[in-house]
C-alpha cells in the first residue's frame, strides 16, 4: 500500500473505485444473467425478450431439472469421481512428496528427475488415450480418477511446504522409537493440515470441472458427469438429453430456462463452498508462489 | 545434548543414515519411505512414462486391425505431410495470434488490477471486490462457454436480443471466424484476470515502505509513487512471469477452444491440440494425431526449458 495515509478520498480514488466496481460488475454480469433467467416463472418468460431481473420469480426450472434422471445421474457420477478422486489425490501426492523430501533416499534424484520431466513434456492426447484403452478403463469413472492421481506441480509445492517443517520434530519422534511411517502419519500429516486443506480444494475443483477427459473416456451417457451434461444440453442444443429422460413434472418449462438452471446447478457446489473457503484457495496459491 | 546422546540420535536419524553404509543397507533403512514413494511412482511410470511408447506411432501408419507391432513403419512421412500442409501454417498462425493477443491484453490486466486494488483503503470494499473477481477462475470451461453462448449467440444471446429489439441486424459472433480470437481473449480476461492479481498483490505488499517514504519526501504524488517505486519493485516478478508465460506458448487453452469451436470458424480456431483430437481420436487418423501431438510436445518442451533457463540466469528461481 502506498505509504502516505490520507483521510480524504481524492478524485483519483473515486476513479479507482469506479473502475473496480465496473470490472466487478463485468465479472458478475454473466452470473446474474444466467441466474435471473433460470429463476423466472415460466409464464413470465419471453423467448425473444431479455431482462436482467425476472418479472416473476419461480423455481420451476430447477424443480424440473432436479427431477430428470439424466441430471441426477450426472450429479451422482460427478460426486463419486470428485470424492474418490480427491481423497486419492491427497494420499498419493502427499506420500510421494514426503518421500522426496528425504535427501538421503537412494534413487531420490532419479525420481525427482522423472517428476520434473513430466512437468515439461507429456506424451500427448492420443498416447494417453491409447494407454487408458489398453488398461481397459474406457467408459469407466476410474479412467478419470487414475489418470490424474497426482501431478508434478502439486508435488513440488507440497514438497517445499513439507521442507519447512522443523526436522527436530521428526528426530525427536525417531529417538522415541518411531519408524518412518509413524513419523509420517503421526507428525507430518497433522502438521500439514493447512496444505492438505488447500490441496483438497484444488483437486476437488479440478475433478468437478473436468471436461475433456470425461468427454474422451466416458462413452456411455449413463456415465456422464455434470460438465458433459451441461455441454450436451447447452452447447449442442440437445434437448433430448434432459427432456426425454423421464421427468416427473409434465409442465412445460422453456428450453432456455432448463439450460440456465442446469448451468447454475453445475456451479452450485463451488459457489456455495467458495465464500467460506476462499482464503484457503488464496493461501494455496501463495504456497506455490513463494518463488515469484 | 551430551556428545554421546548426540551420536546416538544421529545414528537413528536421517543425518546419520548415510554415513558409511552400503547401498543395500541404506535402501532397507528407508524401506518405509519407499512404501510412501510407491503409489506416486507407480502413477508416473504407468500413466506418464508408459504412454510414451505411443509416440512411436507417429512414425508408423497405425492400422487398428494390425495393432501396434504390425503397423507399417513410415518414418517421418506424417511429419512431412504435416509441415507441408496448409493446416500447419494455419495452426501456427492461430496459436501465435491467440498468444500475442493474450500477452497484450490478458497479461497486463492483473498487474493493473493489483495496483488498483492496492490503492483501496476500505478493507471491506477491497475484500468484496477480490472475492468477486476471483470467482470466475473456479468455473469450468463448459460453464464459461455456456455463458459465452448466452451472451453472443445469434439465436439466444443477450447482445443479439438487444440489437434485434433496437431494430439492428444480429451479429454472428460465434460463426464468424474474425471474432474468434477476440472471444477467446475476452474469455481469458474474464476468467483469469482477477485470480492473476494474487501473485502481484503479494509482490506489491513486499515492497519496502522506506522507498515510499523517500518518494513522498521528494514530493511524489500517489501516481508517481506507483510509477517510480511500486512498478520497479515488482519488475522482477513481472519479468519472471512473462518469461514463464512465453515458455507456455504452445498451450492455447485446448478445452476452451474445443468448446466454442465449430466448422465455420476452423480457419481461425484450429490449433495443434484440436487437430490432434479431431483427426486422431474422432476421425481415427491415429498416427497423424500422434505426430501433431509430438510436435507440440517437443516444441513446448524446448520453450519451457529455455524459459526456465533464462529465468535462472536472471538470478531467480525457475519452476524447476
Amino acid at each position: 500500500m502506498s505509504f502516505v495515509y490520507r483521510k480524504k478520498m481524492t478524485i483519483g480514488d473515486w476513479i479507482n473505485y469506479t473502475l473496480l466496481v465496473l470490472f466487478s460488475g463485468l465479472c458478475l454480469f454473466p452470473f446474474l444473467y444466467v441466474a435471473s433467467v433460470s429463476f423466472t416463472d415460466p409464464d413470465a418468460y419471453k423467448p425473444f425478450g431479455f431482462y436482467l431481473i425476472p418479472e416473476k420469480w419461480s423455481l420451476a426450472a430447477y424443480k424440473y431439472v432436479l427431477s430428470t434422471n439424466s441430471f441426477l445421474n450426472a450429479l451422482r457420477n460427478t460426486v463419486f469421481i470428485t470424492a474418490v478422486g480427491t481423497v486419492l489425490n491427497i494420499i498419493v501426492s502427499f506420500t510421494i512428496s514426503y518421500a522426496l523430501t528425504k535427501k538421503t533416499l537412494p534413487g531420490r534424484n532419479a525420481v525427482m528427475g522423472l517428476v520434473i520431466f513430466t512437468l515439461v513434456f507429456n506424451a500427448g492426447i492420443i498416447p494417453n488415450y491409447l494407454l487408458v484403452k489398453n488398461l481397459g478403463l474406457i467408459n469407466s469413472h476410474w479412467a478419470l480418477i487414475l489418470s490424474t492421481l497426482t501431478n508434478a506441480w502439486s508435488i513440488l509445492v507440497i514438497k517445499s511446504f513439507l521442507e519447512t517443517l522443523p526436522p527436530e520434530l521428526e528426530e525427536a519422534a525417531k529417538i522415541d522409537g518411531s519408524n518412518d511411517l509413524g513419523v509420517f502419519f503421526r507428525i507430518v500429516v497433522p502438521l500439514s493440515m493447512p496444505s492438505i486443506a488447500a490441496f483438497t480444494l484444488f483437486f476437488a475443483v479440478a475433478h468437478w470441472n473436468t471436461y475433456f477427459n470425461a468427454l474422451v473416456y466416458l462413452t456411455d451417457s449413463k456415465k456422464w458427469t455434470l460438465q458433459l451434461l451441461v455441454k450436451s444440453l447447452v452447447i449442442d442444443s440437445d434437448s433430448n438429453g434432459v427432456g426425454a429422460a423421464g421427468a416427473s413434472d409434465e409442465a412445460v418449462v422453456p428450453q432456455e430456462m432448463i439450460r440456465m438452471a442446469t448451468i447454475v446447478l453445475s456451479m452450485l457446489p463451488i459457489l456455495v463452498v467458495y465464500p467460506f473457503l476462499q482464503k484457503y484457495f488464496v493461501k494455496g496459491v501463495m504456497l506455490g508462489s513463494v518463488k515469484g | 545434548m551430551t556428545p554421546l546422546a548426540q551420536a546416538a540420535a544421529n545414528i537413528r536419524t536421517d543425518r546419520g543414515r548415510s554415513r558409511g553404509k552400503s547401498l543395500l543397507t541404506r535402501m532397507i533403512q528407508h524401506k518405509y519411505i519407499y512404501l510412501l514413494l510407491l503409489p506416486g511412482l507407480l502413477y508416473f511410470l504407468i500413466f506418464r512414462i508408459a504412454p510414451m511408447w505411443g509416440l512411436l506411432l507417429a512414425f508408423k501408419d497405425y492400422n487398428p486391425y494390425a495393432g501396434f507391432f504390425k503397423s507399417e513403419w513410415v518414418g517421418t512421412e506424417h511429419f512431412r505431410d504435416l509441415f507441408e500442409s496448409r493446416t500447419f501454417l494455419l495452426m501456427l498462425r492461430n496459436t501465435l495470434a491467440i498468444n500475442i493477443l493474450g500477452l497484450i491484453f490478458c497479461f497486463p490486466l492483473p498487474i493493473i488490477l493489483a495496483l488498483m486494488l492496492n490503492e483501496v483503503r476500505h478493507e471491506v470494499f477491497k475484500r468484496i471486490n477480490q472475492s468477486i473477481v476471483y470467482l470466475p477462475h473456479f468455473l469450468s470451461w463448459v460453464v464459461v462457454a455456456s455463458m459465452t453462448f448466452f451472451i453472443l449467440s445469434s439465436d439466444v444471446g443477450i447482445i443479439n436480443k438487444v440489437l434485434q429489439s433496437l431494430g439492428y441486424d444480429t451479429i454472428p459472433f460465434m460463426s464468424n471466424p474474425n471474432y474468434f480470437w477476440a472471444i477467446v481473449t475476452a474469455q481469458n480476461i474474464w476468467k483469469e484476470s482477477g485470480w492473476g492479481t494474487i501473485i502481484f498483490l503479494a509482490a506489491i505488499a513486499g515492497v519496502d515502505p522506506q522507498r515510499y517514504e523517500a518518494a513522498v519526501i521528494d514530493g511524489a504524488s500517489r501516481f508517481r509513487q506507483i510509477w517510480h517505486v511500486t512498478l520497479p519493485a515488482i519488475r522482477p516478478t513481472i519479468i519472471i512471469l512473462l518469461i514463464l508465460r512465453l515458455g507456455e506458448m504452445v498451450d492455447v487453452g485446448f478445452e476452451q477452444i474445443l468448446l466454442i469451436m465449430n466448422p465455420l470458424v476452423m480457419s481461425t480456431a484450429e490449433v495443434f491440440d484440436t487437430y490432434a483430437y479431431v483427426r486422431g481420436i474422432l476421425q481415427g487418423q491415429v498416427s497423424a494425431g500422434v505426430a501433431v501431438g509430438m510436435f507440440k510436445g517437443v516444441v513446448g518442451f524446448v520453450l519451457i526449458t529455455l524459459a526456465n533457463r533464462v529465468v535462472k540466469r536472471l538470478g531467480h528461481e525457475g519452476i524447476y
